[in-house]
């Protein structure tokens, strides 16, 4: 398939676009204009790589998971240890990038939304690095669950804003962070931490995040020669799996799958996987597929993991699942649990849980597969910040879990 | 001459300001809302808005969220909002009905639908929030054949350019949003205002509306000064759950004329 660029407004197909109140339009304009100007600019371009490199520690290994491999007895297993970056995991790819454009368009603060945490620190990390001010909307719910991230924003300088609406969680911080963004609009550059959101944040942080993808690409090639048969990512707003996926998409022969959040089982109603059981619908700045009932209200998403807790989805994928380009499926908080702790103790990495929705559905396929197979799963951060998180469920799930059928759906 | 029209002549003809009121269906249930709606009228809002209520109502300020909550928890939804403007229609006959909401809802009831099912409950025209201009002709295409107004929203950061683009294509009013910042937030500075205004004035002949963050008759004038008409949302929701609606209502329109 060829690579989906969006049309000057942001559509990927009838997916994208910008849904934002006229308030905002002017400042969405500028920031297009002023990252195509970027993008086509190679001092931006070698700033970026030489931050990449010497700040976040890339390119991040392409390590062969041996014991993985041989315990699950199918395809090789490789990991893309996105995990290893600067802050843990591959926001900061993304943050990076737009903190270099909010300098370039002389903002002198950064504002962001974050569920797991793990993009407001990575904003809140180049915040300090470029000498800016940071603000970082999140849920109440979140800041519970994430705590240890919560401190390290705070630690780096942020403001991190507790956001009590809703669910309290990730759409909920992403409401409030447009609310805020329309009344600092004037002063404050807005770090959009997914693939998602009104154009040209879709793409753009697509374009960021594709090195994940470029240097898997090298990276194969040196290993084994060739390119693998499968990539696995997780899919929150999308931003890992874009992008890992994008640099593969005209190579038909590589299987791409995106793993969607099944929280306590599809059936149950309780996930967030909005490619899979949503409906078209405007979310956030973008027409994309939505968790929401039959009056288009938006639904509550559920998921273990903070960062894949979202009732939306990246335009541009919803474009690839309807072109089957990439297909989508589901992994249960269970199945992600277990997958978790089988890394930790199988290959000493702890991954995040968002990561172990992944691995999961990596686990599932490779048995079917045969040993010169290759599979790519994006490790999309570490797991330090779920530690405690973990504990704690895996000592109450024993007993009083609802115990719904382990469903995972695909499409 | 359709009913927004006819209202901005006579409040020309008569020398007042137009007073927009908006009010969120179901707040906090069918009944209260539709009483409170009539309570506004019947003390001079000269056009109604109806707010639908949205899940995530991302440009609005604490007071119209928790007012859309309120309304989604007692069961509002956008058929009975419809049902709603119905009921009022059949007594206030000459009152425009602007339809204030937010895409998704009127996504999913499906646009041609919704547009024939709107301007057939009795209202005038839509004020779509998260849906700018660039984005607007799909749902367009279906308000023309019913007669339904769009009504364009012009922000403080809106070039004059753009305003040009969107005030040539825009029919009913023009509603000017005086504050970058959500509803609710406090009002902005007359002067301020005033020079916005007037610079709209050369790109379009609509009647132009002003509002966000408006809670007096004293201020209302203010700001006032140089528009056609004031919109006042959050304080009236504010002073119906305080129980002085009427009396905010009858200080308003002392205040306009
Ligand atoms: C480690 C990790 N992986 C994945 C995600 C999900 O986001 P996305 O789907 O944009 O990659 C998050 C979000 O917080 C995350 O922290």
């Amino acid at each position: 398939m060829k690579k989906s660029e969006p049309d000057d407004m942001g559509h990927f197909g009838i997916y994208g676009g910008r849904y934002v109140a006229e308030t905002l339009m002017p400042v969405l304009k500028e920031v297009a204009t002023a990252y195509e100007a970027a993008k086509q600019d190679p001092a931006f371009d070698a700033e970026f790589r030489r931050l990449l490199a010497d700040y976040v520690g890339r390119p991040s290994p392409l390590y062969l998971a041996e014991r993985l491999t041989e315990s699950w007895g199918g395809a090789k297993i490789y990991l893309k240890r996105e995990d290893l970056n600067h802050t843990g995991a591959h926001k900061v790819n993304n943050t990076l990038g737009q903190a270099l454009l909010a300098k370039r368009m002389g903002k002198k603060r950064l504002m962001a939304e974050t569920g797991a945490g793990q993009h407001g620190v990575a904003t809140a990390t180049v915040a300090a690095l470029f000498g800016m001010e940071c603000i970082v909307y999140m849920g109440e719910e979140d800041i519970r669950r994430q705590a240890p991230n919560v401190k390290r924003m705070e630690l780096l300088g942020a403001e991190v804003v507790a956001v009590s609406s809703g669910t309290r969680t990730l759409k909920d911080a992403m409401s409030e962070a447009l609310r805020a963004w329309v009344t600092l609009v004037e002063s404050t550059f807005y770090v959009i931490g997914t693939v998602a959101g009104p154009h040209p944040y879709p793409a753009m942080v697509r374009d960021f995040q594709s090195v994940i993808g470029h240097e898997t690409r090298e990276q194969i090639l040196a290993k084994e020669g060739r390119l693998p048969d499968l990539i696995v990512a997780c899919v929150g707003g999308g931003s890992n799996a874009a992008g890992i996926f994008y640099p593969f998409m005209e190579d038909e022969d590589v299987a791409l799958v995106g793993v969607e959040a099944g929280g306590y089982g599809l059936d149950s109603g309780q996930h967030a996987a909005s490619i899979i059981n949503g409906q078209v619908g405007v979310l956030h700045g973008t027409k994309t597929y939505v968790l929401q009932d039959a009056a288009g209200q938006i639904q509550n998403a559920h998921s273990i993991s903070a960062g894949l807790d979202y009732p939306g989805v990246g335009p541009e994928h919803a474009l690839w699942a309807d072109l089957k380009r990439v297909r989508y499926c589901a992994i249960t908080d269970d199945e992600a649990l277990e997958s978790f702790h089988e890394l930790t103790t199988k290959e000493g990495i702890i991954p995040a849980l968002e990561s172990s929705h992944a691995v999961a559905e990596a686990k599932k396929r490779a048995a079917g597969m045969s040993a010169d197979s290759v599979i790519v799963v994006n490790l999309s951060g570490r797991g330090d910040k779920d530690i405690d998180a973990v504990l704690e469920m895996t000592s109450s799930r024993t007993a009083e879990q609802p115990n719904y059928e382990v469903e995972t759906g695909q499409i | 001459m359709n009913r927004i029209e006819s209202t901005f002549d006579k409040l020309k003809a008569e020398g007042r300001k137009g007073l927009v009121g908006y009010l969120t269906a179901g707040d906090p249930d069918v009944a209260t809302s539709e009483a409170r709606m009539r309570t506004a009228l019947d003390h001079g809002v000269d056009i109604l808005e109806v707010g639908v209520p949205f899940s995530d109502p991302t440009a609005d300020g604490p007071t119209i969220q928790a007012a859309s909550f309120r309304a989604l928890q007692s069961g509002m939804d956008l058929p009975q909002t419809l049902a709603l403007i119905a009921r009022l229609r059949a007594d206030y006959a000459e009152v425009p009905i602007v339809i204030f909401g937010y895409l998704n809802p009127f996504f999913a009831y499906g646009y041609e639908r919704f547009c024939r099912d709107a301007a057939a409950a009795g209202a005038d025209a839509l004020l779509v929030v998260d849906l700018p201009y660039e984005e607007s002709e799909e749902l367009r295409q279906h308000m023309r054949p019913v007669g339904l107004e769009f009504i364009p929203l012009i922000a403080p950061t809106t070039p004059p350019q753009r305003a040009a683009t969107l005030l040539a294509d825009a029919g009913g009013f023009v509603y000017y949003i005086m504050v970058t910042g959500v509803t609710g937030t406090s009002a902005a500075e007359a002067g301020d205002v005033q020079t916005h205004v007037e610079r709209l004035r050369r790109a379009t002949s609509l009647p132009i509306a002003v509002g966000f963050g408006v809670d007096s008759g004293a201020q209302a004038r203010a700001v006032g000064e140089a528009a056609e008409a004031v919109v006042v949302g959050s304080a009236l929701i504010n002073a119906a759950r305080e129980d002085r609606l009427a009396a905010l209502v009858d200080d308003l329109r002392g205040a306009l004329g």
